[in-house]
């Protein structure tokens, strides 16, 4: 077992946003977490990496509580890729791979060479291995989301955390940044979690589905088993036609209209 | 390897200032003489010089140079790490209010005639007090954005100011006038006791926050990626605040107020080593060790025999850079 969260319940300013949330990531597993605005899917993953500390219940990452980690630590086991990162200091893309490294460093204690061949392998990873001595602030929306995967890389984490890692970015490399997650997923085995807008891409990409709303897990399963039309339609509040594509095996949603509030009450 | 090509430049720098400055003054001594009393401490040379000369360069001078190196350092170090904690290109220890906090406590001190070693204790606590008030008032949430953070260290700067004056109005005469020439800023007192005094503070206080360099860095980019890699934010950025705050109230002990320095140079060196900590930390401070020399060397020269205040000339050049920081707010190397 990695990652396991237990009945976790969260309240910004004693609104209650995440209601007994459980669920089991393991190792070279894709979770993906699909709901409305505002039905707390960021803020479930800060809690994981207790940037916001849960009212109730535990996250375990390997049975142990994550409470009892200092924040290196959560580093060393915990990789994140943010929804919005901007950067505006003219770092380079070496330098902020480097900056991975931070919870494994020693104060007194200068990079050393193991530091260096972690980073050259997470940019080979992520296929950025010529873009090192670029600064960050110079290079594409594709390219700089590859580069904050490769910081969370050399973190060497055993859970990769992701919110929206394709937001704003062409089809392109929205595939591109998706194949790579998942190759990450399937050969450094590592737990994934990742918040995903777009229901097309969350079906095709994620093992399981976690359905919010309102703070509350409406569906947890395969990705078949929680993509339906029921569900996504009481969720979403939009009629939604659902097809399989057998030749290349692609759930596909379209999304035909909303649904009025008024029929929803009946 | 650029960066540190352009380290060793500035501390050749550094030397050729401390060499040329010696020279300079109402009596002109040349740089071999002055190489060769300075030498004369150390190895036996025979003296060819007039025992003034001696005089004024290791008893005068040597002394004011050395401790306005260490309090351009000291400034501009802290001028720096403010600025990346803030993640504000307007942060420095003037305008947050750190130096009045430390002129306030060190015009009690003299007012109440206490010793005189007080003045560094009680400098420091206020310079802290101030730095966390400000901190405090200016963060909503967690951020902690450019209005609020001018407004408070301005309100925070007037407080203490006012309270400053209020001592002023009950001082009496001889230490009136010391409280008055001390905060306009200058190293004119200077002596070797001062020197002495700051230099383990003000050195020890640069060495540790130069090895803060990976934190300074990540909290640039920002808060909640800072955390996601690793770094305890909250304390890091406390333990640099005090040490930030402890290197100005010395700075601030030793010479008064001298705003500015810690807001100009850490841009400039920006501009020219880049915002890596590793190389802009100590850059900033030889940079500014060099500035605050060559400024006070001028403000003595000037008008010699007398000498203008230090801190009105670099005030004068450090008010139209900040208006043009504040005009052109961004993307200046970042911020």
């Amino acid at each position: 077992m990695k990652l396991k969260i237990l009945d976790l319940s969260f309240s910004y300013d004693n609104v209650k946003t995440l209601k007994n949330i459980s669920l089991n990531v393991e190792g070279g597993e894709i979770l993906g977490i699909i709901g409305p605005n505002g039905s707390g899917k960021t803020t479930l993953l800060k809690c994981i990496n207790r940037k916001l500390r849960p009212e109730t219940g535990a996250v375990l990452i390997a049975d142990k509580d994550i409470l009892k980690f200092s924040r290196k630590e959560i580093a060393k086991n915990i990789g994140v890729v943010p929804q919005i990162s901007f950067i505006s200091f003219p770092f380079t893309v070496f330098d902020i791979v480097m900056m991975g490294r931070y919870s494994h460093q020693l104060r007194f204690k200068k990079e050393t060479e193991k530091d260096t061949s972690i980073i050259w392998r997470s940019l080979e990873i992520t296929g950025i291995k010529h873009l090192s001595e670029r600064p960050i602030t110079e290079i594409s929306g594709g390219e700089y989301q590859r580069v904050i995967i490769a910081r969370a890389l050399a973190q060497q984490p055993k859970i990769l955390l992701l919110d929206e890692p394709t937001l704003h970015l062409d089809i392109n490399h929205q595939l591109e940044i998706l194949d790579l997650v998942c190759n990450l997923a399937r050969k450094e085995k590592l737990a994934v979690v990742m918040v995903l807008h777009d229901l097309n891409m969350a079906a095709r990409f994620s093992d399981k589905l976690l359905l919010l709303e309102k703070g509350k897990v409406y569906g947890a399963d395969f990705v078949q088993n929680v993509l339906t039309c029921e569900n996504i339609e009481k969720v979403f509040q939009v009629k939604v036609k659902i097809s399989h594509d057998s030749e290349t095996n692609i759930l596909n949603v379209s999304p035909l209209y909303v649904i009025p509030p008024s029929v929803i009450k009946n | 390897m650029k960066k540190k090509l352009i380290l060793l430049f500035l501390t050749a720098g550094l030397i050729l200032t401390l060499l040329l400055t010696l020279t300079l003054g109402p009596v002109h001594i040349t740089v071999k003489t002055v190489i060769k009393i300075l030498l004369s401490n150390i190895f036996d040379i025979p003296r060819t010089w007039p025992d003034n000369f001696e005089q004024i360069i290791l008893n005068v001078r040597l002394p004011r140079i050395l401790l306005g190196m260490l309090v351009g350092s000291a400034l501009s170090i802290s001028g720096c790490a403010m600025q990346s904690i803030f993640r504000n290109p307007m942060a420095s220890p003037y305008v947050l209010g750190v130096s009045s906090g430390g002129a306030f406590g060190s015009s009690v001190v003299i007012v109440l005639g206490a010793p005189q070693v007080l003045i560094m204790p009680v400098a420091f606590f206020f310079s802290l007090l101030a730095v966390f008030l400000v901190y405090y008032l200016a963060k909503t949430g967690t951020k902690i954005p450019v209005e609020t953070l001018l407004l408070a260290g301005i309100a925070l700067s007037l407080f203490f100011s006012a309270l400053t004056s209020f001592i002023q109005y009950v001082a009496a005469e001889g230490q009136l006038r010391e409280i008055i020439f001390w905060l306009m800023g200058g190293l004119w007192a200077s002596n070797w006791n001062k020197v002495l005094t700051s230099f383990p503070i003000i050195f020890s206080g640069t060495i540790c926050l130069v090895f803060f360099y990976r934190e300074l860095n990540i909290l640039l980019i920002g808060e909640e990626q800072a955390q996601d890699v690793g770094v305890e934010v909250e304390t890091a950025r406390k333990i640099i605040l005090v040490l930030a705050a402890l290197v100005t109230a010395t700075a601030v002990a030793v010479s008064g107020i001298i705003g500015f320095v810690g807001l100009i140079i850490p841009h400039i060196m920006r501009i020219i080593i880049g915002t890596d900590h590793r190389f802009l930390l100590p850059a900033s401070c030889i940079c500014g060790s060099i500035f605050l020399v060559w400024v006070d060397t001028f403000a003595r020269t000037l008008i010699s025999p007398t000498e203008l205040p230090v801190g009105i000339i670099t005030a004068l050049i450090g008010v139209p850079f900040f208006l043009f920081l504040l005009k052109r707010r961004k993307r200046l190397s970042g911020f």
